[in-house]
């Protein structure tokens, strides 16, 4: 036993052990309601002297994240002002909840909200299983060539600007687009793809297959590949095929992904995307392209409803937290990992 | 004879069976039926070129000469006579070139800054440190909550940063996710390794820039690839904050230029032009380009840092 080495006091300097594995002699700690291993005895003032220097390469990062993110928070304040800009948030007046009741008594806001929802749903049904597909077909393929070929081409999309994006879907299928050029040369009528109301969320929908699916199989092809491949061929020789393979091995090993995903798809369900709404809002109108984050940007930037804006910006971050907080939650509670529990670990 | 048939039959059966037999196929994998195949081979086709077309199709109209696109109508998908006037159209004008020194000062600048920032902060929450756990928890709740549109225009506003390139550079400078993908490298460097440097002197300093940083050139490459290309691909924090004209950067001018169809030359400091068409899809590939020429460093390193960052945490 050598426990009484390690008993010995350390080196000041010589104890610090990577983060996760302090979370794990703190947890190992727990569970036997003792105290925790790690050496308390250190004054507060000797490890301000030991990391000093740590600290002081945390700097720049929170000076970052109270810049930009945690004096923004409070400045949310002006939701519950009538704000003027020449005022300032010290002397506008307050006006309580007034400008959420407002809100909801907006119209366009309640419109904002449902549509949100509408093309949340689309992208659902629509996108969602698109890269689990993709990924079952590329990890099918015996050659890797061509695997490699058709990943090189899907995965590309995924680093171009939105304003790329709709610029090549402008000029494919704009009404002086490619398709429409040449549906005129052989006489027929143009069809409106990028204008046109009624099919705009198949429009979204398609943008973002384009745009992302292929990267999104990547997380797929990783859960696929981490399946034993002995428990095909034990499978297989048992007599099972193709889709008997699939339905019992394949599917339950991507179960854990697509439940993670799907939860967090859902905790995330109020944000549909952004930029790609604004670059097209002036082509379909507001009726089609309005989400929450768009209602924000007109009312509070092109409007000067600066607090109407905040409110409806404020009203989205909190229910989305929410929702993000709950999804994670229920993954905890389906056995998955979710997406704090190991980053905080 | 109608079972000899039948016997040559299965036989020439088989020894096409075996003539198809392919080594890298796993013994218990059937091959699948052809229907099966075609349809495999014809979603990924359909998916590849519905990619790769409107790429080419953009490439070779800003290629195409005046004639081949007055007889096609428009656009091309193979230039007959390539020609650059397009190119050389667009960059007599200062509009494209001011926007593209825009974009690539900002990405350069904001890549250099946002690698700092996020280095530092990953490595410190790396190891047990004094207020590790409260700065990674306040980290880790960006990822839950956004302070919103409005304030954050308003703290610009209140910087005095309206108009300023800083105003494309600052807010983005650190990512949550990157700083999940860095960290994680970081807390699987052996403790050891520190702990000796340590015990010969080094400072924390020290220790990050010549024992960290060497061993993780992998991860800092794909994590500062993902930061220039979102420098290079954000438009809306210029929308928001830039109203000069001469301090757009180049997604904002194309998405002025192209995708709001403005479309006119002189946006552009141009007065004689050749089709406007070419024209437009230069500025599209002038866009396009950078990003094509990183791609393959890009593809070398990025899935394996999605996997640390989503997959490990």
């Amino acid at each position: 036993m050598n426990s009484t080495t390690e008993e010995a006091p350390a080196l000041p300097e010589a104890d610090r052990v990577p983060a996760h594995a302090e979370g794990k002699r703190l947890s190992i700690g727990r569970l036997t309601r003792s105290k925790p291993p790690v050496p308390t005895a250190q004054s507060f003032r000797s490890r301000l002297r030991r990391d000093k220097q740590m600290l002081l390469m945390m700097v720049p990062g929170i000076a970052f994240l109270l810049l930009f993110f945690y004096v923004p928070i409070l400045g949310n304040v002006i939701a519950f002002q009538d704000y003027q800009p020449y005022l300032g948030i010290g002397d506008s007046l307050w006006v309580g909840w007034q400008n959420f009741v407002d809100l909801f008594g907006n119209p366009d806001f309640v419109h904002a909200f449902w549509n949100t929802l509408y093309l949340a749903a689309w992208q659902l049904v629509f996108l969602f299983p698109v890269p689990l597909v993709l990924a079952l077909i590329v990890d099918s393929l015996v050659s890797a060539r061509v695997r490699k070929v058709f990943q090189s081409i899907a995965y590309l999309p995924h680093f171009l600007s939105w304003v790329l994006v709709i610029a090549f879907f402008q000029q494919m299928l704009g009404g002086a687009g490619f398709v429409n050029n040449t549906l005129r040369q052989f006489g027929m009528e143009a069809v409106p793809f990028m204008t046109n109301p009624e099919s705009f969320p198949v429009l979204v929908v398609a943008q973002m297959i384009w745009k992302d699916a292929g990267w999104a199989m990547i997380i797929f092809l990783a859960a696929l590949a981490s399946i034993d491949s002995s428990l095909y061929e034990a499978a297989a020789a048992d007599g099972a095929g193709r889709w008997r393979r699939m339905w019992h091995i394949t599917l339950p090993g991507l179960r854990p992904v697509i439940v993670l995903l799907l939860i967090l798809r859902i905790g995330d369900i109020l944000s549909v995307g952004f930029e790609q709404f604004i670059l097209q809002r002036d082509a379909v109108g507001a009726g089609a392209a309005e989400v929450l984050d768009t209602f924000t940007y007109y009312t509070g930037v092109i409007g000067g409803g600066w607090s109407s804006g905040a409110a409806a910006g404020l009203a989205k971050g909190v229910v989305s937290a929410l929702l993000i907080y709950a999804a994670n939650k229920l993954a905890h509670r389906f056995g998955e990992d979710g997406i704090f529990a190991k980053r905080a670990g | 004879m109608a079972t000899t048939l039948t016997a040559t039959k299965t036989l020439a059966a088989r020894k096409v069976k075996e003539l198809s037999y392919n080594p890298k196929r796993p013994v218990w994998k059937e091959r699948p039926s052809p229907l099966y195949q075609t349809i495999k081979a014809l979603v990924l086709i359909v998916f590849s070129v519905s990619i790769l077309t409107p790429i080419l199709l953009v490439v070779s109209t800003s290629l195409a000469d005046n004639d081949q696109l007055m007889r096609a109508g428009g656009f091309v998908l193979w230039p007959e006579r390539p020609t650059l006037d397009a190119y050389v159209t667009i960059f007599k004008g200062p509009m494209v070139i001011q926007s593209l020194g825009v974009s690539l000062f900002v990405t350069a600048i904001g890549t250099v800054l946002a690698l700092f920032v996020t280095i530092t902060m990953a490595y410190a929450t790396s190891r047990t440190v004094l207020f590790g756990r409260p700065v990674m928890l306040a980290v880790l709740f960006t990822l839950l909550f956004a302070p919103g549109l409005i304030p954050s225009f308003l703290m610009i506003r209140q910087l005095n940063l309206l108009d300023s390139l800083w105003s494309l550079i600052l807010p983005g400078i650190f990512g949550a996710f990157n700083f999940v993908v860095m960290r994680s490298f970081f807390m699987n460097i052996p403790g050891e390794l520190i702990e000796s440097a340590r015990i010969d002197g080094a400072t924390d300093w020290q220790i990050l820039w010549r024992i960290v940083m060497p061993l993780s050139k992998a991860v800092i490459a794909v994590v500062g690839l993902f930061y220039a290309v979102g420098f290079w691909n954000s438009f809306f924090n210029a929308l928001l904050y830039i109203n000069d004209h001469s301090k757009w950067p180049i997604q904002l001018l194309l998405r002025n230029f192209v995708v709001q169809g403005s479309g006119a030359a002189d946006q552009l400091g141009i007065t004689t032009a050749p089709p406007p068409q070419s024209i437009q899809m230069a500025v599209v590939v002038v866009a396009l380009v950078p990003i094509l020429m990183i791609y393959p460093f890009l593809q070398k390193h990025f899935a394996k840092g999605v996997i640390t960052g989503a997959v490990k945490g």
